[in-house]
């Protein structure tokens, strides 16, 4: 279909962007690369009166180093993002499961930061997000604010950016554990079933510690703390399964077309046991 | 692969597609781009509702906004509400509801049309949709096919009284004689389900009265113009000599634009009354709900054999999922399936019995294969089952009961004759291709280790009948038209050569490979050929593209006409070269004397002395060119044999192709590439059948899989490279010796896949998994048959 008429400004600066929002008033909204608000626009599911380019903003644009992190504009392109060699290096995970998001077209206008803003439950990216630990940056009519991942994916659809608040950038402690994303789905380019993005830390064949985030199993990306926990000393593969099995612990996996409900727990469990053994080499 | 044009013998090599440099160069000529000064757009109000009374309807609102130019509801719209046509009441009594355009004070399934704006921009159009005042009340709708044949149902067409739409039986032998001597019958329901033939190019169409007469030009993006413009004649009441239909580019059809749609209705009568052009495209979202959707049918399917698998009779019991309404061939599809149960099998007696049932869901329609996927899925799908249950080697059981080469032609339980066959030959070939023993071992000891990934070999050894087709078969069938097709051959006074053929390609090739027929008679080389098409105002005579039919039958023209061409220019090349025309030779293009190589003359100096006329021999016209009309003796059978190994893991129920490999008989090849390309498209739409395609409803009536993010269609990514291969059987009753190929992949690639998940799975317990084999259903088959084993 046809998008309703709409008023269109692209800005160069974080302070334009803010303004601009405001002055569109309640129904003005950032667009990015527009993959998912373009489709959402011509299904006429929301009728912005003014939409705001954050496109040419140079701070959120690209990836750069700062000491023991590494900080990723919002508007840098999924292909930007996977192909960096500062991400491949201290960032495998993201890497990983931006590779796997839908096909080479869309990543090659879709944004990363457009993708977490967005929060789709089923989206690769904050999964990959929460396993890193990473923090994000805000800014607003009162200035710039940092919120933890765990803070920041707050229901479907739904992040601590407020409507009158633009994303600039989130930041990725550097990790060098082993890693794995495992998206579980029925074509190429389909959207997760589920999905599990793991990091894990062994030495001497044994875990010290592993970080897992759970795609599509609640109306967020999720932590599976309790196979987190389970993992502490597991050494082996049996010992990963067992673990394992608490994927689906707390979460609230929803029932579609494509999985019910307890097939998507099943799938939790399979799926974080291969993605964790992928991750460790174990 | 370029051609080295060597005129004589342009037919069978794979020479690159002419008509490839436009489509690769963004030269393509869809019909949305075109563009006519003066043009209003029409948008369509659809139903939301499955089943509603329409309560209330006011477009008046829609007028008052920017840009409108018209606003209809059926009221309005009054006389030129058209009706939908259909060619082919199968049945003395079938019942035949009426389908007007515009749905009148009741829709009957998500996507009907209530109301058209007219504006002069889309946008503007699709707007104004919001100020059309509507309300609704729900009624239930008839969902499911066999609840809507109870008693007590509600019903989707209340002047008839009931949902059964017709009851086509076909009793062949004695069924019940042959059940009595079996020592095994096994019995299977299977559910081929609803698919939407998700062509590339959405349709579109463009109507405009041309000015200088009464003609009205009507573009749309459409298989049959031939067909589309008789019957939009007769719906419309506009004479059928001022109508001309094209179809430009079109962007793949599958069988989905194979129909007269309300839409190609309502723009054309709305152009007429508004004198000027009306143009519509449609949004994805529409196409998936107003686009005619394919299969849909409970097969009940009951085999008897011998304990040692002789197969002795087959039945078969239909429900077929007519949907709302009655679209162009929309009852006939199952009949064509109907033929082909019995397959490539030897045995007593046959008895089908097919129910149409009307339900509120998107009419039904042919897609690619028509009734035949459906036909091969179940005989294959039951053989193997027969095959377990007896315990012997699904091939074995094949081969017990196939027709032998030896016995051709050979009339099947069904009442057809197959010209030829040789199902050893390319059984044979496949079966090295594949490796058939290496991954029996393999699939062993997979089982013998518990390994969690399991291997499955999926056989489908079929045929089909197609290349539609003999015109008095079908008036027996009670089709309302005829299976002929048509060819003009011109030589033009330069030498080059126009072939104007009826058949409507639409991804096919058709211009290369009628190009290289032409040239392998005539000896002009591929490139001096133009091929002339899909325009009733260039070439006036086709019955169009489908049903695997435009070599089949068009190519029989094609070739006939040319030869009459020759006959004619040998004449005047005789005349020319003072002897007589039994004295000629033609080779190579040119007319040679017999024993004296230096008197010759050039087809094209012959055209040339046509054109001039200035010395003919008596009693020969001017001009140099020929027709052919050709009715064909008999369907096509195309056969072949198609493998699938099938990795299933059975922790997650997802199932992986590893390997596909199929052996086609097409007969002759006019063109390897493109038969190669045709079988490669073919094979992956009947592998998504299998795997990822599956239209699904609420209880409703409202269509889940609307858009594409649901409704999975795979691409390269999702599947394996396939090996495919030939063996060449000449049909002995198409002159060429030719068979249909658009549909076999389609048609026999679909058992191939669901054979190997449930081979991979057998020893579980497994008897049979639903289609689409989606990982959740694997899965769940497989917890069942668990459960059901302890
Ligand atoms: C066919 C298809 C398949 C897809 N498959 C997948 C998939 O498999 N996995 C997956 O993860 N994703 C998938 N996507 C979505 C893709 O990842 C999108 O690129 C991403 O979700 C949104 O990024 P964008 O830059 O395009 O954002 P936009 O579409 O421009 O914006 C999305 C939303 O985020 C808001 N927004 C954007 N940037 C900011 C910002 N800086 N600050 C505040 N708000 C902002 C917008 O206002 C809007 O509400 C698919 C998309 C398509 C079209």
């Amino acid at each position: 279909m046809i998008p309703v008429e709409f008023d269109y400004v692209k800005v160069t600066t974080i302070d334009q962007a803010i303004a601009a929002l405001k002055a569109g008033g309640e129904d003005s909204k950032i667009i990015s690369g527009g993959q998912s608000l373009v489709p959402v626009l011509r299904l006429r599911m929301a009728e912005p009166s003014v939409l705001v380019d954050c496109g040419a903003i140079d701070e959120m644009l690209g990836v750069r180093e700062d000491g023991g992190s590494i900080t990723i504009g919002a508007a840098t392109t999924h292909h930007a993002v996977m192909s960096n060699p500062l991400v491949q290096k201290h960032a495998l995970l993201l890497a990983q499961a931006t590779a796997t998001v839908a096909d080479p077209a869309i990543r090659h206008r879709g944004t990363t930061g457009g993708a977490l803003a967005h929060a789709d439950p089923a989206g690769d990216v904050p999964a990959a997000a929460l396993a890193l630990d990473a923090s994000f940056t805000i800014a607003g009519p009162g200035g710039r604010r940092t919120v933890a991942a765990k803070d920041f994916f707050l229901d479907y659809f739904t992040t601590a950016v407020g409507p009158d608040e633009i994303l600039v950038s989130f930041s990725i402690p550097k990790c060098d554990w082993g890693s794995h994303y495992a998206k579980f789905n029925r074509t190429a380019q389909a959207w997760a079933i589920v999905g599990v993005a793991a990091v894990v830390n062994v030495e001497g064949g044994v875990i010290k510690e592993a970080r897992i985030g759970l795609t599509n199993m609640a109306p967020t990306a999720v932590r599976a703390s309790t196979v987190e926990a389970a993992l502490v000393g597991a050494s082996s593969a049996a010992d990963i399964t067992a673990a394992a099995m608490h994927a689906a612990d707390g979460t609230r996996a929803t029932s579609d077309l494509h999985a019910k409900a307890d097939y998507r727990e099943h799938l939790a469990r399979v799926i974080t046991a291969r993605a964790v053994r992928a991750a460790s080499g174990i | 692969m370029t051609a080295a044009l060597d005129t004589d013998t342009a037919l069978g090599k794979p020479i690159r597609r002419k008509e490839d440099a436009h489509l690769l160069h963004g030269q393509t000529n869809w019909t949305d781009n075109i563009q006519l000064p003066g043009t209003v757009h029409m948008a369509i109000l659809r139903s939301p509702m499955a089943h509603a009374k329409i309560t209330k309807l006011d477009v008046s609102g829609a007028l008052k906004q920017p840009g409108v130019v018209a606003a209809y509801g059926a009221k309005e719209l009054g006389e030129l509400n058209g009706g939908v046509p259909c060619v082919w009441p199968v049945t003395d009594d079938i019942k035949m509801p009426a389908f007007p355009a515009l749905a009148i004070d009741k829709v009957r399934q998500v996507g009907d049309c209530v109301a058209v704006v007219l504006a002069t921009s889309v946008a503007a159009a699709v707007d104004a949709l919001d100020a059309i005042e509507v309300s609704y009340e729900a009624l239930p709708a008839v969902t499911d096919m066999e609840a809507a044949l109870t008693s007590g149902s509600a019903l989707v067409h209340d002047e008839i009284e009931t949902n059964a739409c017709y009851v086509y039986k076909m009793p062949c032998g004695d069924y019940e004689a042959s059940r009595a001597k079996a020592d095994v019958v096994v019995a299977r329901r299977f559910i081929n389900q609803r698919l939407i033939p998700t062509f590339m190019e959405p349709r579109s169409v463009v109507a405009a009265p041309m000015g200088m007469s009464d003609e009205i030009t009507i573009w749309s993006s459409t298989q049959i113009p031939h067909i589309l413009r008789v019957l939009l004649a007769l719906v419309t009441g506009i004479p059928e000599n001022n109508l001309r239909v094209v179809a430009p580019d079109v962007g793949g059809g599958f069988g989905g634009k194979l129909q007269c749609y309300r839409e190609e209705i309502l723009v054309t009568n709305l152009a007429k009354k508004l004198g000027r052009p009306v143009k519509w495209t449609e949004t994805r979202s529409e196409n998936m709900v107003a686009t005619h959707h394919g299969r849909d049918q409970i097969q009940d399917i009951e085999i008897a054999a011998t304990k040692d698998g002789k197969i002795l009779g087959l039945k078969v019991t239909l429900l077929a999922n007519m949907g709302a309404y009655l679209q162009i061939i929309t009852p006939g599809v199952p009949l064509l399936g109907m033929f082909m149960y019995p397959a490539i099998y030897k045995m007593d007696s046959y008895d089908f019995t097919c129910t149409g049932v009307f339900t509120n869901k998107t009419p039904t329609d042919a897609y690619r294969g028509a009734g035949r996927p459906e036909a091969t899925y179940a005989i294959e799908r039951i053989i193997d089952e027969l095959a377990a249950e007896i315990g012997m080697e699904p091939m074995e059981l094949r081969k017990k009961n196939w027709i032998t080469h030896e016995e051709f032609p050979y009339t099947t339980v069904a009442g057809l004759t197959y010209d030829t066959g040789n199902y050893e030959a390319a059984t044979e070939k496949a079966l090295a291709m594949f490796d058939y023993d290496g991954l029996r071992a393999e699939q062993a000891r997979r089982r013998a280790s518990g390994d969690p990934v399991q291997l499955g070999i999926g056989i489908s050894t079929f045929t089909e009948m197609c290349g539609l087709a003999p015109s008095r078969t079908l008036g027996a069938l009670k089709y309302v038209a005829g299976g002929w097709e048509h060819c003009t051959v011109r030589a033009l006074p330069t030498g080059k050569i126009e072939v104007v053929t009826g058949t409507s390609p639409h991804g096919q090739g058709h211009e290369t490979a009628w190009s290289q027929i032409a040239s392998s008679i005539l000896g002009v080389p591929v490139e001096d050929i133009e091929v002339i098409h899909s325009d009733t105002g260039r070439s006036p005579y086709g019955m169009d593209t489908y049903g695997s039919r435009s070599l089949a039958v068009g190519g029989q023209a094609i070739k006939a006409a040319s030869e009459r061409l020759v006959e004619k220019a040998r004449v005047i090349a005789a005349h020319q070269l003072e002897c007589s025309a039994s004295d000629l030779e033609f080779i190579n293009g040119s007319f040679h004397v017999k024993g004296d190589p230096s008197k010759s003359q050039a087809l094209g100096a012959v055209a040339f002395e046509a054109f001039t006329a200035h010395n003919l021999p008596p009693g020969v016209e001017p001009t140099l060119q020929a027709e052919a009309t050709i009715d064909p003796e008999d369907f096509s059978y195309p056969h072949g044999t198609h493998l699938a190994a099938m990795e299933v893991d059975t922790e997650t129920g997802q199932v992986k192709l590893r390997k596909y490999v199929c052996v086609d008989d097409v007969g002759i090849q006019v063109n390897p590439m493109i038969v190669e390309g045709q079988v490669h498209g073919g094979v992956a739409q009947g592998i998504a059948q299998a795997l990822f395609e599956g239209a699904e409803y609420d209880e409703d009536g409202n269509l889940l899989t609307a858009s594409l993010a649901d409704y999975l269609i795979p691409s390269a990514a999702d599947l394996p490279s396939f090996d495919t291969g030939t063996t060449v059987t000449p049909s002995t009753s198409h002159p060429l010796g030719t068979k249909g190929v658009g549909e076999a992949g389609a048609i026999a690639s679909t058992p191939a896949i669901i054979n190997g998940i449930v081979d991979a799975l057998r020893h579980l317990g497994v008897t049979d998994v639903a289609m689409p084999a989606s990982p959740q259903t694997v899965w769940r088959t497989i917890q069942a048959a668990k459960a059901g084993a302890k």
